[in-house]
């Protein structure tokens, strides 16, 4: 029985006298071997290059502000409460007056710290988010760490930089999934 | 007199720095067809393209312990790596790599040293590289290590009988052994390998079997012989084996190319040779004439070196049985018929003509007639 006619038949008969010489198996598996030398490689000279993830992929934390340069993160702690690894603490604090440029809600983090030798990269504090405001980025890992005293992240590294905003192709799960159905 | 010995010398010199040069690139290249091949990149982390790869691996084998095995003869365990490195180097003293250069008013020839049995200095040299391998091989005290090393010994013994009958009838054609004269007697495109194309192929497969390199590579044949002859060994002895065995290989790429490519001819030569002159006067234009059949010969060289590594990295190893059977049941006989025809090419007064008729005549019989004596055999069981 065969469950695809993809097998090729082993040929058991005994060389013909051509054959006999190797001449053309040596010349047929040169050949294999020539258009490979040629053919575009299966990989790539990692560090300096690399490849596109896809849209979904979850590397490096990102707290994203909103048109205006606000922060739209409002403390709510839903992330927290989300996250399996129990990776993500936060301390909110009240808005004062004057600081309506900096954050978006009347509440807001005055710290936010992921732990990152707890987060499994798992995702689910980005569907938590009520407010869109963490995310995990597609096109930056989390870079290797050396000591413990490099391993919480706090608002100095996840809160987006303006002049180098995070863009992707997608940002909501339906988002993604048209998209996904596009491609 | 003074200028001859010290040119001579900067030839000499120049000759071997050339050939470990080679060496140490051929490990490179070796590596980056292979990754070719393989759909991979290959080394790129040293230098620009991995360009210093070759010196990390020296490196590295220099820093690794040296190490002798207590019950291993320990005099012959030296002397084994360094008589395979040893003729691996003094093989290359006799091939020509250019015609000659005029300096001071004098002709010098760009060649070690122009012996008229050429020839026979190489074989010579090469047979008794294989004591490099036997003797190490025997001095590590270790069954794997004999076993390739007696491989190693029975495998060039066969080949080199094929390779000296294939080699006869270039002899035969050129009337001399110096290796010289032979390429001199290719000018332009007359190249041996249109009169001997069959010698041509045996003489290919007879120095891959020589250079110990795949499908021939038996003596270190990893799945059977941990690692053949080289087993013992290791940090720069080690290295030594297998950096002879790239000197070896650039040595047998170019006696291929000078025995059967032409050498330093190049078709046109005596058209650029006059222009040279012409514009650069008797001196000049004949070094630069020179020069460039050293390029070419060096083109030669480097199509042969990547014809060795795509042969490595297509071929599987062959069966030892298979081996033996291929030297002494098919290319030692269509050696002896090969030289047969080119004998009688030779007396006909039309070498070229009567050489590829010889060989149509060898290939009916052999293709047309054969396979009915063959079924009439079948056919009696």
């Amino acid at each position: 029985m065969t469950l695809t006619n993809r097998s090729k038949k082993t040929d058991n008969s005994e060389l013909s006298i051509v054959e006999n010489t190797y001449f053309p198996g040596i010349f047929k598996g040169m050949g294999v071997t020539i258009k490979h030398f040629f053919s575009k490689k299966a990989t790539i000279r990692y560090p300096e290059q690399k490849r596109y993830l896809g849209p979904v992929f979850r590397g490096h934390h990102i707290l994203k502000r909103d048109e205006q340069g606000r922060e739209r993160c409002t403390a709510c702690g839903l992330c927290a409460v989300a996250c399996p690894a129990e990776a993500i603490s936060m301390v909110a604090a009240e808005r004062v007056k004057g600081e309506e440029k900096l954050y978006r809600e009347e509440k807001y983090a005055a710290s936010y710290e992921v732990n990152m030798l707890r987060c499994i990269f798992c995702g689910l504090c980005e569907e938590a988010c009520p407010k869109e405001a963490v995310y995990l980025r597609h096109d930056k890992f989390v870079p290797v760490f050396t000591s413990r005293d490099q391993v919480i992240y706090g608002k100095d590294q996840l809160v987006e930089d303006m002049s180098d905003r995070y863009l992707r192709d997608a940002w909501t799960k339906e988002d993604m999934a048209k998209l996904w159905i596009k491609q | 007199m003074d200028t001859v010995l010290i040119v001579k010398a900067i030839i000499v010199v120049a000759i071997f720095a050339i050939s470990m040069l080679m060496a140490l690139y051929e490990t490179y290249a070796e590596r980056v067809i292979a990754a070719f091949i393989q759909d991979r990149v290959g080394p790129d982390r040293a230098g620009p393209f991995g360009l210093l790869q070759p010196l990390a691996d020296g490196g590295k084998l220099f820093f690794k312990e040296d190490f002798i095995p207590t019950k291993a003869d320990k005099w012959l365990f030296i002397l084994g790596p360094a008589i395979a490195m040893s003729t691996a180097l003094l093989s290359s003293a006799v091939i020509p790599f250019g015609d000659t250069i005029i300096v001071a008013g004098q002709k010098i020839d760009v060649q070690g040293m122009d012996v008229n049995i050429g020839i026979l200095w190489i074989f010579g040299i090469v047979s008794l590289g294989v004591y490099g391998i036997l003797i190490g091989g025997w001095a590590s005290n270790n069954k794997y290590s004999l076993y390739g090393a007696i491989r190693a010994a029975s495998q060039t013994i066969s080949y080199e009988l094929a390779m000296g009958i294939s080699l006869l009838a270039i002899i035969l054609m050129t009337g001399s052994l110096s290796v010289k004269s032979i390429v001199l007697g290719q000018h332009g495109i007359d190249w041996n390998i249109f009169y001997q194309p069959l010698g041509f192929l045996l003489f290919l497969t007879c120095s891959l079997a020589e250079c110990n390199r795949t499908p021939f590579d038996l003596p270190e044949s990893e799945n059977e012989l941990v690692a053949g002859y080289h087993t013992e060994y290791g940090s720069m002895k080690m290295g030594l084996y297998l950096f002879s065995e790239y000197v070896n290989m650039f040595i047998s790429s170019a006696v291929l190319a000078s025995l059967y490519l032409g050498g330093f001819n190049y078709p046109g030569m005596d058209f650029v040779y006059s222009k040279l002159v012409g514009s650069f006067g008797e001196v000049t234009g004949h070094n630069i004439a020179t020069a460039l059949g050293t390029i070419t010969l060096f083109l030669k060289i480097f199509f042969f070196i990547f014809l060795f590594m795509w042969i490595r990295w297509t071929l599987p190893r062959f069966r030892y049985d298979q081996l033996m059977n291929l030297a002494w049941k098919w290319m030692m006989p269509v050696a002896i018929v090969n030289l047969i025809i080119t004998a009688a090419a030779e007396l006909s007064g039309k070498p070229l003509l009567y050489n590829w008729i010889g060989l149509a005549i060898f290939a009916a019989i052999y293709f047309g007639l054969f396979p009915i004596f063959k079924k009439k055999t079948v056919s009696a069981n």
